[in-house]
């Protein structure tokens, strides 16, 4: 167990390793650099810039180096737990990101949940009340909750909030917090704002668990223990919580592996349409203003979510399921 | 045990035991594509679906065809006018109309409002003449399926509204339409190409190429899937052509969805392999290409194609929400997502909800793959029920 957990800790640097490269790629792909595009919007505007002060924004995020030395000067930045300055915001990367990745991570987590608290019982409902009004209604809810991306979903509920409440529910604090130093009051606040995007943003993965969960378990209830075991007399709530649906989750343990990740990422397309102070929004500003190590340092945290999920899923797995933990033992 | 001994006549078999030998000798003599429809033909459900999703790729091939109006045509002086309805009955005579729209400024607040004006009617026709397009781009023709056949002002109708230009949006999600549908289309296709051909690589060959090839997969896999599109797509260069933008598009999704299509792939080739069948064919002398393209891709061919159906609404709303946040398909080419676009903020929901259509489209479009690609799954499985 111990030593399998490390064997995928010790993977981590190399991963990052690689992704940094790739990220670091993409983010320099784009012809021309911050620069040219901030010129080219002052110049627009009617301003200038005078070429003393260009040189010298030039020279002090070293764009006029090749890319490897640009890279590694990125990556003993990173060394030191410094993430660069922002070109367009000039102020360090750490101070723009840190809060917004706290409420990323909140966000997911929120909406994972969610996912499991609502979707573990409905599935066991469905399950054992086949064919059941209430088992149609969530098939059908599970259809549309697939097929309904995530923007539209928060278009519509934004939609009809504003229109029958006359409420925009937008952003993730009321406007007093918003710059407030954290405390019980603001945590509360940001509880009032949170339900919609998490609602928003599990409901996909709560019609996928949903379904999964109920197959799962239906395979379940037709083997001959749970006959063997309502022979014997044992009540039926006990006997499906026991045995049934403790064999029936196990597998969805795998399924966290790649959901935690896409909560990560989904949440970037909801923080943008409900203006949500997350590092989604910001990347979109950044990757658009080819604020590159900005963006760039967004990508990696992005990347560093995806593997931490996989890791969490991992461990849970090993955790839970004794033929893992014996096989790495 | 007692079975035979009732049974004494042989010759004498029940009518309903032979009607059964002989449905059975059907099945046993069908094709695996015959079996699969036949199993797929029994969910009425995923049937209907199938017939939605060729409506829509029947507007893929003609949006004009469909379309009332040019879909570029702007006039600003028609923006943000609402649905005007369709009646269909004209008193008691089939014949649909629909109501006239009439524009006044309002005085205080300066913006056009728009109201239903029943009492004149401008009546819809059927194959009416309309602007002039290339079908397929070989023959040019200006019939259009239905609109009002009149150019005049007072007379047009705009069956889902106008946009924020004045642009006619049943017509814009004619063509939205055919780019996110083929968007789709075409991306799923380019990841099957590569998951049949990286994933079959890697389960026939095995070894080192195998190696590689999954630990491509894992990484892949480990990317976070959409900040890393929108860094792709932001990396295009901004003066290319919508039609080069598109094939970088699809590109972008094909080249991040195909590992679970080679994940699969490889799995099946792994099994496979070990089969009595492909032995015989490799006993017989058959050189590996045969083998693997008559032998051992058609005995999977139903699960890529229902695992791929099932792919190509994830691309669709993919492509919709890249395109959503302006870094996907851009304007002027038209697609689902730039579409909603216009709709991005509540300011402009509330003043025109009507701009949201475009997203029923998408679900409707979503919804129709899923439940064709679970009934092809369901039949493509000899071992369901």
């Amino acid at each position: 167990m111990l030593r399998f957990i490390l064997q995928r800790l010790l993977l981590l640097p190399l991963l990052l390793f690689v992704f940094s490269v790739v990220v670091f790629l993409l983010v320099q792909a784009p012809p021309g650099d911050f620069l040219t595009s901030y010129l080219a919007t002052l110049a627009s505007s009617g301003s200038s810039v005078d070429q003393a002060q260009v040189d010298a924004l030039t020279k002090q995020f070293g764009l006029d180096q090749p890319f490897h030395v640009q890279y590694i000067r990125w990556m003993e930045g990173l060394g030191r737990g410094d993430l660069g300055l922002s070109l367009e915001y000039q102020r360090p990367n750490m101070e723009l990101i840190g809060e917004r990745l706290l409420l990323t991570v909140l966000l997911a987590l929120f909406a994972f949940v969610f996912t499991w608290v609502i979707a573990i019982p409905a599935g066991i409902y469905s399950a054992t009340h086949q064919n059941s009004i209430l088992d149609y209604v969530f098939t059908l809810l599970n259809y549309i909750g697939v097929a309904t991306p995530n923007f539209m979903l928060a278009l519509i509920l934004m939609w009809v909030a504003f229109s029958s409440f006359g409420v925009s529910v937008t952003g993730l604090f009321s406007r007093e917090y918003e710059q407030a130093p954290w405390s019980l009051a603001r945590f509360i606040d940001l509880l009032q704002h949170i339900w919609l995007p998490m609602i928003i943003l599990g409901i996909a993965g709560t019609a996928r668990l949903m379904r999964v969960m109920r197959a799962n378990l239906l395979d379940e209830l037709n083997k001959p223990y749970v006959v063997a075991a309502r022979a014997r007399g044992l009540s039926e709530w006990r006997l499906v919580l026991k045995y049934p649906v403790r064999l029936a989750i196990n597998p969805l343990v795998s399924t966290i592996g790649w959901y935690l990740p896409q909560l990560f990422s989904g949440s970037l397309i909801v923080a943008t349409v409900m203006n949500l102070p997350n590092i989604g929004p910001m990347l979109l500003r950044a990757l658009v203003q080819q604020d590159m190590y900005l963006a760039g340092s967004i990508l990696l945290i992005y990347c560093f979510l995806t593997i931490i999920g996989t890791l969490i899923s991992d461990i849970l797995l090993a955790w839970l399921d004794p033929r893992i933990r014996m096989e790495n033992a | 045990m007692r079975e035979p001994m009732a049974n004494a006549n042989p010759v004498v078999l029940p009518l309903d035991q032979v009607v059964k030998s002989v449905a059975e000798e059907r099945v046993s003599v069908a094709s695996n594509w015959k079996l699969v429809w036949w199993r797929f033909r029994k969910h009425h459900l995923a049937l209907f679906s199938a017939g939605v999703l060729i409506l829509f790729y029947l507007v893929v091939l003609v949006p004009d065809f469909f379309a009332t109006y040019d879909p570029e045509a702007t006039d600003a002086k028609l923006s943000f006018i609402p649905i005007q309805g369709i009646h269909l009955l004209d008193g008691a005579r089939i014949s649909p109309w629909a109501p006239a729209i009439v524009g006044k400024r309002n005085a205080v607040t300066l913006k056009m409002e728009w109201q239903v004006d029943a009492t004149k009617q401008v009546p819809l026709h059927l194959f009416v003449r309309g602007y002039p397009y290339k079908v397929l781009g070989i023959f040019e023709t200006d019939i259009h399926l239905f609109g009002s056949g009149s150019q005049d002002a007072d007379a047009k109708v705009f069956l889902l509204g106008t946009d924020r230009l004045g642009r006619d949006q049943w017509s814009r999600l004619m063509y939205g339409t055919r780019t996110s549908m083929t968007v789709g289309l075409v991306a799923v296709a380019l990841s099957v190409v590569l998951g049949v051909v990286l994933g079959g690589v890697s389960g026939y060959f095995g070894g080192w190429l195998d190696l590689i090839i999954q630990r491509l997969i894992e990484l892949l896999q480990s990317l976070p899937t959409i900040p890393i599109w929108l860094a792709m797509t932001a990396a295009l260069p901004q003066d290319w052509r919508p039609d080069q933008v598109f094939l970088a598009i699809t590109i972008i999704l094909a080249l991040v969805g195909w590992t679970t299509l080679g994940r699969e792939v490889r799995g099946r080739f792994l099994s496979l392999r070990e089969e009595d069948f492909v032995l015989a064919a490799e006993l017989a002398g058959c050189s590996r290409w045969r083998i693997i393209t008559r032998h051992m891709v058609p005995a999977f061919m139903s699960h890529i194609i229902a695992t791929s159906t099932l792919a190509i609404p994830v691309m669709i709303i993919n492509e919709t929400s890249l395109s959503f946040l302006g870094l996907g398909i851009r304007p002027p080419a038209i697609s689902w997502g730039v579409l909603l676009q216009e709709a991005q903020n509540l300011q402009t929901i509330a003043l025109a909800p009507w701009l949201l259509i475009p997203g029923l489209f998408v679900i409707l479009a979503v919804l129709a793959f899923n439940i064709v690609g679970d009934g092809l799954r369901d039949a493509a499985d000899p071992y369901g029920h």
